[in-house]
């Protein structure tokens, strides 16, 4: 079956045990991001300290690839710069847009490559986007609210 | 159906005017269409009526005297008329063309609110619509709300997926203007009770709108049995081309509601200070309208006409319980919605486990099967029955046994793949 491209067992792997999930305190930013044309939808929680991630938690409905690209996004987000993590986002929204043409690193992205057969489905990109798209909005609010609060701090 | 009709309809002939019907996918997988909810396929003969319309009279309507827009008046007009014999209007004037249904409710929803007293709407005024609506009877009655200062109430739904209609009396009251419902759910299937919802509404002096988008492809619908004030479908999900809706009025009500879009063919005279309106159903149909798209409703029209809307309807009904049983001997899934075929059209949705509904469909789809999962624009369905979406399976004219047979055997591949 082809479909089998896109269900890697790595994906499945994550969508049956996700790591970090569940909301947990502290936290500097909440976002609730919602796929509406399939009802996936995900609350997480970012903590920024010191410019680096150091928490991302959340509470997600949805499909497997939505679940598992998430629990990944953790995974590669958690303990690194805020920089480098979204150098990774971007790298992965780059995989997402390759349909499936793309031969991701795996340095980089680790897990989150088994989503190349994913890129080849229109219809699921917005799946495993969702939780990234989340990440990067509420780590944005925390940076912002980082640095209106402590206005002599610069951002690296 | 309580008499059995002598004929049937012959779905293996019926199969060969639709010529998508014979397309495999996926390689070699042959096509099984289970999303007639969201769309229906077209027979030859309406795919026909509308390349004949652009290839011999293609014009602009209403407005030419030359050969080709006389003709093109005339097949435009002349599928009004189809239309207006298909839903047994009492005057042609009643059926308005639309771009879809969900233009003819904004644009029922809008008029009304913008009417002159006694109609129209304005704080003090409640707009009832009900827990099971798509989201194009929920959010014009929103918006409307919103810019007028009424209030929105609704009826929820019971468990096993019927309108809760046991404190109709407290929910359509004096202060109701509007009520506004389903005919057949899209999503949960069912055939809600229209004659006890108009009887209530009548008692209190309100309007009935009614959204028949699912019932008009598979139930003889009689406008005037109905007995509301303005009935809404579209054209695509029976048989007919997109691009084009209808919202069929009662006639006096029409020429009491003012106009909704405004521009070419809705006028009668226009100075620079003001304009008047042009007689019904053209007061309701700025600029150049669907042509080709009206040629071919009345194509489709004609097609159901031909078979007999009970024959349909029959046919789907006992598609349905076939389904019904089926499905419901799958191992962990339950129907979102009634489950005995009693009052219920052809869509049946469902869950399976705790399987996403993308899953679910996605490896249906690598099948050959065609379903549509998510919340099919009804969310509050979906919050009410505390799942995020659902897969739905929906049947026409053209479904057989054989296919509910390859869903059921699907959903079995479905669970192994994902065990």
């Amino acid at each position: 079956m082809n479909v089998e491209t896109m269900y890697q067992e790595i994906i499945l792997d994550h969508y049956r045990s996700p790591h970090h999930k569940g909301l947990r305190e502290p936290f500097d930013a909440e976002v609730h991001h919602v796929n509406p044309t399939c009802g996936d939808e995900v609350t997480l929680r970012v903590r920024v300290e010191d410019g680096v991630v150091t928490d991302v938690s959340y509470d997600s409905l949805g499909c497997s690839i939505s679940q598992a690209s998430t629990s990944v996004m953790t995974d590669l987000v958690v303990g690194r710069p805020v920089a480098d993590a979204l150098r990774t986002h971007d790298e992965f929204l780059q995989l997402m847009q390759s349909r499936g043409e793309s031969e991701p690193d795996e340095d980089v992205l680790e897990d989150a490559v088994a989503f190349v057969g994913v890129s080849r489905y229109p219809a699921r990109i917005k799946c495993a986007l969702l939780g990234w798209m989340a990440w990067k909005d509420a780590t944005a609010q925390a940076v912002a609210a980082a640095s209106s609060s402590a206005p002599t701090e610069e951002m690296a | 159906m309580t008499t059995p009709l002598a004929v049937a309809l012959d779905v293996e002939r019926i199969r060969k005017d639709f010529p998508i019907l014979d397309r495999v996918v996926h390689g070699d997988k042959p096509l099984v269409y289970l999303d007639n909810a969201a769309t229906s396929h077209k027979p030859t003969q309406v795919l026909d009526a509308v390349h004949d319309y652009y290839t011999v009279h293609n014009a602009n309507v209403h407005r030419g005297i030359h050969v080709l827009a006389e003709e093109a008046t005339a097949l435009y007009e002349g599928a009004r008329d189809k239309v207006a014999t298909f839903i047994n209007a009492a005057d042609r004037g009643e059926v308005v063309f639309t771009k879809n249904a969900t233009e003819s409710i904004n644009l029922a929803a809008n008029v009304i609110a913008w009417a002159a007293p006694p109609l129209g709407l304005s704080p003090g005024d409640e707009v009832v619509i009900t827990e099971m609506e798509h989201h194009s009877n929920i959010v014009p009655w929103q918006l409307v709300c919103e810019r007028t200062g009424a209030t929105l109430r609704w009826f929820g739904i019971t468990d096993d997926g019927r309108l809760d209609l046991s404190d109709i009396d407290r929910v359509i009251t004096e202060r109701t203007k509007v009520v506004s419902f389903v005919l057949v759910s899209n999503i949960l299937g069912t055939v809600n009770p229209a004659a006890e919802i108009v009887r209530r509404a009548r008692e209190v002096g309100a309007l009935v709108v009614i959204d028949a988008s699912q019932a008009a492809p598979h139930l003889p619908l009689d406008v005037q049995a109905l007995g509301a004030d303005l009935v809404a479908f579209t054209g695509h999900k029976m048989c007919g081309p997109t691009g084009i809706g209808v919202l069929w009025g009662r006639k006096q009500l029409l020429e009491e509601l003012p106009p909704f879009l405004g521009g070419g063919e809705m006028i009668e005279l226009v100075t620079m200070q003001r304009s008047t309106y042009a007689a019904l159903p053209h007061k309701f149909e700025a600029g150049t309208p669907p042509v080709a798209q009206a040629v071919g409703l009345g194509a489709a029209v004609d097609y159901l006409s031909g078979l007999g809307m009970e024959r349909v309807a029959e046919h789907e009904h006992a598609i349905t319980a076939y389904a019904l049983d089926r499905l419901q001997a799958v191992d962990g899934l339950r129907v979102i919605g009634p489950t005995t075929p009693d009052a219920r059209g052809a869509a049946i949705s469902f869950v399976l486990g705790d399987l996403h509904p993308h899953d679910v469909g996605q490896v249906l789809d690598e099948l050959g099967i065609a379903v549509r999962v998510g919340h099919h624009c009804a969310r509050p369905v979906c919050e009410r029955f505390g799942v995020p979406a659902t897969t739905r399976a929906s049947f026409h004219l053209y479904s057989t046994l054989g296919e509910v047979d390859a869903l059921v055997a699907g959903l079995d591949q479905v669970r192994r793949f994902f065990r």
